[in-house]
């Protein structure tokens, strides 16, 4: 098999004194859609953020495409091609749908945002015509867009999704993962944590169980989604 | 009437410098979410430095000026780095104190440097004034200048924040510094640029406030500077329009106080508008409440 995209080994993450990560390995492939699922404060997010530079781990090698980026912070792992859709979506609200994309693009060459957001908009185009409002008067469902176009803005090999579809009526839900999908279709490798442990394995290649700070189960979507006990905790029976 | 006149020019000339100084504390507060009480002072270390330039080396206005706004720009990227940065993971309060404690240094600093004994600064600005009313009316040119340069600054420094890289990169850390982080935003980088700014612009305010009151000691920064973050909190902290506002409405209620009321309550009824504006309207004037959409 090819090397992963992605090998994250072996990290211990810590907020202060609590250990929040205790020794987690997982690796995503180019091409894949990975999903982590887990309950509330099994680390799922905590390990997003981790690759994506905001926090950094203890212990523990994080390598992308085969360079270690466990100690860079945000703004080196950008470039590299990782992007990060934070959970609760976290657009800027006080500024412009037009500024948010452009931040999205901001380690890019400056020529290039214009093209990229004709691209976002081809595909949103709810984007296009919501442009000049400011996005904290967006709908629940078009902040997630924003958020989701404004982390392509950055051409991301591999883009993180942290809770897409939180808070979001069921048809919207439904848009977000096929907007997922395709996206995965485009190219773009996947690292997806979610609630909705059902939809999630639905679209997923592979899938890692978190608890506690542990990955206690992995394997393809459709296995875990068919496992007892994965359906006993997250697929209500 | 020119009475009149008269008075509210030179509350607004005395707003401009308070709300030049004031711009330093709410971007400082936006984007490094700190309130840096060393800010007055650096404004005094600025006057101390332009002084000694011009009336000690003989310097050309100008030049001093530039010297000055180079040293206030170092020294408030140095404190930054030395006192503040180390603290950015530390509770707030542990923050504020350090920061009153870098104004008592400060002020030792320039008295060990300086002495304690006032200085009298002379105008960068030529004496004179213009006539207007048939002579009623007179506006010094140092009124001008200062009403002339703080409308530049705050020109200059709207279009910086709203039409640059760097400064949409500011303002997105103003509102969330992680997701500003995920843009792949330099917050350490973006930080030291927003306290190198407000540290010149303090030096540009110590050189207009010095020339229309000249009495220079090192404890000279420490009064503008509170109003200045009074003047900041009235325009809603954090809020770049909201200081400029809340610094010129600041100046005309103290010299129309100091006019019409009592001129040894001018200081006073500056911080009751605080009080006020604190008790009815805590964000300020132009201050906004987030919403957060779930």
């Amino acid at each position: 098999m090819a090397k992963p995209m992605l090998k994250v080994d072996n990290i211990n993450v810590f907020y202060g004194a609590i250990h929040a990560i205790k020794g987690i390995s997982f690796e995503v492939y180019e091409g894949e859609i990975v999903t982590l699922i887990g309950a509330n404060g099994a680390g799922k997010s905590t390990t997003l953020n981790t690759v994506g530079g905001l926090m950094k781990p203890k212990t523990g090698t994080i390598e992308f495409e085969e360079k270690n980026i466990a100690t860079m912070p945000a703004s080196k792992v950008v470039p590299l091609g990782i992007a990060l859709c934070p959970e609760g979506r976290r657009i800027f609200q006080q500024m412009t749908v037009k500024e948010n994309l452009e931040m999205g693009g901001y380690t890019r060459p400056a020529d290039e945002i214009q093209a990229t957001m004709d691209d976002m908009f081809k595909r949103f185009p709810r984007l296009k015509e919501r442009e000049k409002q400011i996005a904290g008067t967006l709908s629940g469902g078009e902040q997630q867009m924003l958020a989701i176009a404004r982390a392509l803005m950055s051409h991301p090999k591999l883009l993180m999704l942290d809770e897409p579809s939180m808070g979001l009526a069921p048809i919207l839900v439904d848009q977000i993962f096929d907007i997922i999908v395709e996206l995965r279709k485009a190219g773009t490798t996947i690292l997806l944590v979610e609630q909705n442990a059902r939809k999630a394995l639905e679209i997923a290649d592979r899938a890692y169980v978190l608890e506690t700070g542990k990955i206690t189960l992995s394997g393809t979507g459709s296995e875990l989604a068919s496992s007892d006990e994965v359906r006993k905790a997250y697929l209500g029976g | 009437m020119s009475a009149f006149m008269s008075n509210l020019l030179s509350g607004v000339s005395l707003g401009s410098v308070y709300a030049i100084i004031a711009l330093g504390y709410t971007m400082v507060y936006g984007i490094a979410k700190m309130l840096n009480f060393a800010h007055g002072d650096v404004i005094m270390i600025g006057a101390y430095i332009c002084f000694t330039m011009m009336f000690n080396l003989n310097m050309p206005a100008f030049l001093g000026v530039l010297i000055a706004m180079a040293v206030c720009t170092l020294l408030g990227v140095t404190i930054e780095r030395l006192a503040y940065k180390p603290l950015r993971q530390a509770t707030s309060l542990s923050v504020l104190i350090t920061a009153i404690g870098m104004s008592y240094f400060l002020q030792n600093l320039a008295q060990l440097i300086w002495g304690a004994n006032p200085k009298s600064f002379k105008s960068v600005i030529p004496n004179g004034s213009i006539s207007l009313m048939n002579g009623s009316l007179k506006i010094s040119y140092t009124t001008i200048v200062t009403i002339v340069a703080s409308v530049l600054i705050m020109v200059a420094l709207t279009m910086f924040v709203n039409h640059t890289k760097m400064g949409k990169a500011m303002r997105c850390v103003s509102e969330d510094r992680g997701a500003a982080q995920l843009m792949g935003v330099n917050v350490d980088l973006t930080i030291t640029i927003t306290f190198a700014i407000g540290s010149a612009l303090a030096a540009i305010a110590a050189v207009l406030m010095c020339s229309a009151y000249p009495t220079l000691k090192p404890t000279t920064g420490s009064m503008p500077g509170i109003k200045a973050f009074t003047a900041a909190v009235f325009g809603g902290i954090g809020s770049i329009p909201g200081a400029m506002l809340g610094g010129i409405l600041l100046g005309v209620i103290e010299i129309f106080g100091k006019a019409y009321i009592s001129s040894e309550l001018g200081d006073a009824l500056v911080f009751t508008v605080l009080i006020l504006v604190l008790l009815v309207k805590p964000t300020g004037l132009l201050g906004k409440k987030v919403h957060e959409k779930v």
